[in-house]
């Protein structure tokens, strides 16, 4: 695991490495040090910021926005995995999508707000997970017929074949998916893994860019 | 030849195929990416004349898995198919503007004979609700006088409608 406000990159199981060699995994760590609770209100300059954001994105960008390098990177890698873009949108795509629908890019939450900044601001999504519920390093492979999401008893079981997000025992999240509900960060978080998905044709500065957009909202004191 | 020499040769053999195989499935990525690419630069530059093919009903999302050869060929296939319609789509509005221009252009030359006719300019392939109209200069008298003219309406509508004409001070 990265520490020390650095990312690392995640391990890919061969066959992922192979097939996919443009996937990448950052992964950082950040110590939660807001006085606010993570999943309550976020604070004015962040509400601020996503005020901004809402006006830089129009309905004539959210049309041409498929054809920007980086979020047409993500369509095309959503095709590369059998995903269909049009009804499973690439993360920067569903929300801008929410962001014309609601008129605005609307805060849920400290840590929503924080990443839904970062994937505007640089295109790359990212996902946080409680770091006291991640055993090693993240990285992708293939889940197992059969495995658990996540560690809990209750999680539910994965058809084998599926990408996921997986630490040294078990898969934590589907790749640009449901993240393993035991393993989301809570209100009493505080440390963080968050890790960015990075395909090819986006370059590292963005994925890097967009979990220190993360960190330096999330270490503000 | 020993005995497990054609062992080693089945090795290499299948050694091979996987390579072949891992070739094709990077050249199908390479082709989808192409056409992707494709399909969107359409899409933003002709909306909203030539909106995105839509999924059809029923049309799995898919889950994000490593696809195999048929798969990936499958995905090709349809996206081929797609930017095939998509084109075939924007030879036809392509030929649709060029004959609204020249309705337009006629409608310029000769606005008499094309009395009340309306065009509007998202035929010509602009955006906005603006129409253009042959109408009757000064109204009534151009109209008996035969005095027609080319004129373009002002635009969208306004979203709380046109500006009432009633003096702020009258009664509802």
């Amino acid at each position: 695991m990265s520490d020390g406000g650095e990312s690392a990159l995640g391990w890919r199981a061969r066959e992922v490495e192979e097939e996919l060699p443009g996937l990448q995994l950052l992964v950082g760590e950040v110590q939660y040090t807001r006085r606010q609770s993570l999943t309550g209100g976020s604070p004015p300059e962040i509400r601020q910021r996503l005020r901004e954001l809402s006006n830089r994105f129009r309905g004539a960008r959210a049309v041409a926005i498929r054809r920007e390098p980086v979020p047409a990177a993500y369509r095309v890698f959503f095709r590369h995995i059998g995903l269909e873009p049009d009804v499973v949108r690439t993360p920067i795509e569903a929300a801008v999508l929410e962001r014309m629908l609601r008129g605005g890019f609307l805060t849920r939450g400290l840590l929503e707000d924080v990443l839904l900044i970062a994937l505007v601001d640089t295109g790359v999504p990212v996902w946080a997970l409680d770091a006291e519920s991640v055993e090693g390093q993240l990285g992708i492979r293939s889940s197992r017929e059969g495995e658990r999401l996540g560690r809990c008893e209750q999680a539910s079981a994965l058809p084998g074949g599926r990408l996921v997000v997986a630490d040294a025992s078990a898969a934590l999240a589907i790749l640009f998916g449901e993240l393993a509900p035991a393993h989301r960060p809570s209100a009493r978080t505080r440390r963080l893994v968050l890790f960015a998905v990075q395909v090819a044709g986006v370059p590292t500065l963005y994925a890097e860019e967009a979990l220190w957009t993360c960190r330096a909202a999330l270490e503000q004191a | 030849m020993s005995h497990y020499e054609p062992q080693v040769i089945d090795r290499d053999a299948q050694e091979d195929r996987e390579i072949g195989e891992r070739a094709a499935r990077a050249s199908l990525r390479a082709q989808i990416a192409r056409l992707e690419r494709e399909r969107s630069a359409i899409v933003a530059e002709r909306f909203p004349h030539i909106p995105a093919p839509v999924a059809m009903p029923g049309h799995l999302a898919g889950a994000p898995t490593l696809l195999d050869l048929g798969e990936l060929e499958r995905v090709r296939d349809r996206l081929a198919a797609d930017a095939q319609e998509l084109h075939a789509r924007v030879a036809e509005r392509v030929e649709h503007e060029r004959r609204a221009r020249e309705q337009l252009r006629r409608m310029e030359l000769e606005p008499g004979r094309y009395r009340f006719v309306r065009l509007p300019v998202k035929d010509l392939g602009q955006g906005g609700c603006g129409v253009w109209e042959v109408r009757p200069r000064l109204g009534l008298i151009g109209m008996l006088a035969g005095w027609w003219q080319l004129t373009l309406s002002s635009g969208c509508p306004l979203a709380r409608g046109s500006r009432s004409t009633r003096d702020p001070g009258s009664p509802r």
